[in-house]
């Protein structure tokens, strides 16, 4: 198995927050913004730096939505499902979003690594309802077309990238 | 930057400032809230810097650098809770608010009104009457009583320097100086202010019984989990005006003797932690906040929290479990979060909107905040207005105002005109409340025997096109989702009823469903452990209380009388119109349509998934829902 975890960058972390394992939560939380989700490797050497069993570890990780042992896209798509973006039709904008990635409910990330289509409930847009974000980016009023073209425009700058 | 060892340094700071302020004749305040960052906020502060400076005007960001002359002042605020209209530009002194601004806007705004002091009529907000020219005279800001607000959008949401200007800490410097934590607990007592995350227990209350306590470490906390979805005033708060919410937990803690506090901020929030962070540094700079405050004997910390995506850590031990580092389990009470709390010490726990009210009652003194309002509930109450509503936003309202009010004079009416239905009001733990209660004067007791609440503050207006037993299977996801199945009745109760509400908007319900929803409605109020389980079922009963007959035409009709429910809808030919030209069936994905050539066509309703796409098809108009 190739090597995920920067050890150095994880003891940064540590330090950060003193060895306490009663950050826990924030370590975890900004392991998960390094690499995008939760490295299983991680886990280990949290254990043995923070002397907590592993268990614990893994019944915060697994509690806390947020948290994700799996490998997310490069670009990560939260759809609201909020009451505000529910009525003014976020839906549509999820299937369309799904379709598009041939993702569903049970699979959200391409294969490709590339997108991962998540739910929320409500990002505090609901004045621009419906909304998503694209990473940390805010982008409200969607239609499903609109949405479509977001991916597009996405894509498009992959490949020119690879290109 | 020195700290500040003593009262007479803090006032002579806030003068320096609100002098300089005073020097800026024009200031252009571009809202940098979350929703108009999304809208292009930022692109439209950074058009205007560099206007300002290619036309060599002598622009202020930052109050630090004295002024010898007049100048024009440049911000980013906070969220006006007009978002909808967004990115929104206010111009002061005249208040003009221009909406949906463009970075192609800013060079004419620079000319007309900031130079030439007159107003843009092009960018202002209309309705289809009229046109106005000042945020104050705009409707929805009309009727509304901005306190806790007021200064979201009128300030600068990254300046202390700012919070200064306009008097801001003077509160705590008048507890820590000229009042005994005692005379502040009794002008809370005066105040009678009551909880705004759901609950509305008496804050002054809670704060005697922490009090009270004889450990020596006591903990303020301040429940920033904002979980109602589609609500948003707290995230407002702590963006735009994120001082205001740490003097508010400094005056608490100063009052019940703790030096420790937390804030717990959503996950979905991050420009609420950046704010609050930069303002914690501010502070601790300033010696306003950290050891020995302003030269005396109280010292207080703040430290932040974010939340990972769980609604159940907004109850109180749960939250205090999940900021110790553990799973966001409600635990058994008592002991209670007043008596064993945050690390199992003594813990004030209270809302950001509660914490935003307590310097203005300090300030103004508890009598006078009960002058605001009605009896039981004084003051005022931020309201996330959405929905099928024209003006969709933050509100704040004193306590008392009728539904009517909120929704036509501020909220501009239904949308699209259509006819009112119902509101539903405080979230998943709430409940709604329809055209009998319009006049009905909102606080928290009586709502509560209308069988609603105030709750957080989420207002869903719902029009006669919305179908109620969609709206309870819709909070009923939500709150099965979020169970966190450390108790049977909500985890299993919470279940069972989803799955039943799915079935009747299936069409697949019987009338003895309606009975048994109400049955486990009762077990799960009474059984569950926490807030969570024991609200989920407010919505059950609340639309079955107002809208059963909507109930029973989807059991008993099979039919959505508002045709809401995707699986309840018939698409059938009209044999009149039908040409038989056979277009439809080759579109229809499950070959549900048959026929002859030039005789009527007929679609299998076992087969027919309602995707619709035969409607769009057909020449001649024959196939339409039913
Ligand atoms: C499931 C659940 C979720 C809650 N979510 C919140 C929340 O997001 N924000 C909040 O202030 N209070 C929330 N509360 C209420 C808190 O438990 C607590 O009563 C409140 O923070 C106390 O502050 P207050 O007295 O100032 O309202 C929630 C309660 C429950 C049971
Ligand atoms: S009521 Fe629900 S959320 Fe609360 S403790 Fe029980 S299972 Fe958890
Ligand atoms: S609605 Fe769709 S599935 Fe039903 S008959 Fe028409 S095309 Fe076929
Ligand atoms: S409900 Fe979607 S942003 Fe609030
Ligand atoms: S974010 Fe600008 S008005 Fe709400």
């Amino acid at each position: 198995m190739s090597q995920v975890c920067d050890y150095q960058k994880l003891d940064e972390i540590l330090e950060k927050h003193r060895y306490d394992s009663a950050s826990i939560i924030a370590i975890l939380q900004e392991t998960q913004e390094e690499y995008h989700y939760l490295p299983r490797e991680a886990f280990d050497y949290y254990a043995q730096k923070l002397k907590m069993p592993i268990a614990k570890i893994f019944s915060i990780a697994t509690f806390y939505e947020n948290f994700s042992l799996e490998p997310k896209g490069k670009y990560v798509i939260k759809v609201c499902d909020g009451t505000a973006c529910h009525v003014r039709k976020s839906v549509p904008v999820l299937d369309r979003l799904r379709k598009e990635l041939g993702l569903t409910a049970g699979k959200v990330t391409t294969d490709d690594q590339l997108f991962t289509v998540e739910i929320v409930s409500c990002l505090g847009a609901c004045g621009l309802a419906p909304a998503i974000t694209v990473n940390e980016k805010v982008i409200g009023l969607l239609t499903p077309d609109k949405a479509a073209e977001i991916l597009a425009e996405l894509k498009e700058g992959e490949s020119h990238a690879k290109a | 930057m020195q700290k500040l060892k003593n009262r007479e340094e803090l006032q002579a700071k806030s003068r320096f400032y609100k002098e300089t302020l005073e020097k800026q004749k024009v200031k252009i305040l571009v809202c940098a809230g979350t929703a108009c960052v999304a809208s292009g906020a930022l692109a439209i502060y950074d058009a205007f810097l560099k206007l300002l400076q290619e036309k060599n005007i002598d622009c202020q960001l930052t109050l630090d650098d004295e002024k010898e002359k007049e100048s024009i002042g440049l911000k980013r605020s906070g969220c006006h809770g007009f978002c909808e209209m967004g990115p929104l530009v206010r111009i002061e002194p005249w208040g003009y608010l221009y909406v949906k601004v463009q970075p192609e806007d800013c060079e004419e705004i620079v000319d007309v009104t900031v130079l030439g002091g007159r107003c843009l009529d092009r960018l202002t907000y209309k309705t289809e009457d009229k046109a106005y020219k000042t945020q104050e005279e705009i409707p929805f800001y009309k009727r509304q009583h901005r306190m806790v607000l007021q200064n979201c959008g009128h300030i600068d949401a990254n300046s202390l320097d700012e919070y200064l200007a306009i008097g801001g800490y003077r509160t705590l410097e008048k507890a820590l100086f000229d009042m005994t934590p005692e005379d502040v607990l009794k002008e809370m007592d005066a105040a009678n202010l009551r909880g705004r995350g759901g609950g509305g227990f008496p804050t002054a209350r809670k704060w005697r019984q922490v009090k009270r306590q004889t450990a020596e470490k006591k903990y303020v906390v301040c429940n920033g989990d904002e979980g109602d979805p589609g609500a948003f005033m707290d995230r407002s708060i702590m963006e735009s005006d994120p001082h205001r919410l740490l003097e508010g937990m400094m005056l608490a803690a100063y009052a019940v003797g703790s030096d420790e506090g937390y804030i717990y901020v959503r996950a979905e929030y991050p420009l609420a932690v950046t704010r609050l962070n930069r303002a914690i540094k501010q502070a601790e700079a300033m010696g306003i906040l950290g050891d020995n405050i302003l030269g005396t004997d109280f010292s207080f910390r703040i430290h932040i929290n974010r939340g990972a995506g769980a609604f159940v850590c907004g109850e109180g031990s749960a939250l205090t479990a999940s900021i110790e580092g553990k799973r966001g389990f409600p635990r058994v009470k008592p002991p209670r979060t007043v008596e064993q709390g945050l690390f199992d010490k003594p813990t004030v726990l209270n809302n950001v909107e509660t914490f935003a009210n307590v310097p203005m009652i300090i300030e103004n003194g508890g009598q006078w905040f009960r002058g605001i309002g009605t009896d039981n509930s004084p003051g005022t109450k931020a309201f996330a207005l959405t929905g099928n509503i024209a003006n969709t936003g933050l509100i704040e309202v004193p306590m008392g105002i009728t539904l009517r009010e909120i929704i036509y004079d501020i909220g501009g009416g239904m949308r699209g005109g259509a006819e009112f239905k119902a509101v539903q009001i405080g979230g998943p733990s709430g409940g709604c409340l329809t055209r009998e209660h319009l006049d009905l004067p909102l606080d928290f007791d009586k709502l509560q025997s209308a069988g609603a609440m105030i709750g957080s503050g989420g207002l869903v207006v719902m029009d006669e096109h919305t179908c109620m037993v969609e709206v309870a299977r819709f909070f009923m996801g939500f709150t099965q989702n979020e169970s966190c199945g450390k108790c049977i009745p909500c985890r299993e109760g919470t279940k069972r009823m989803l799955e039943i509400l799915e079935r009747i908007v299936a069409g697949q319900g019987e009338l003895s469903d309606i009975d048994l929803l109400l049955e486990l409605a009762d077990t799960v109020s009474s059984a569950a452990l926490c807030g969570l389980g024991k609200t989920a079922p407010s919505p059950i009963l609340s639309t079955i209380k107002y809208f059963r007959d909507e109930y029973e035409a989807h059991i008993v009709d099979k039919k959505c009388p508002t045709k809401n429910c995707q699986k309840l809808k018939m698409i059938v030919i009209d044999p009149q119109l039908c040409k038989g030209c056979s277009k439809c069936t080759r579109v229809c994905p499950v070959s549900a349509i048959s026929g002859k050539i030039k005789e009527p066509y007929v679609i299998d309703q076992t087969k027919c998934i309602k995707c619709g796409a035969c409607i769009e098809t057909c020449p001649f108009g024959a196939i339409k829902e039913d």
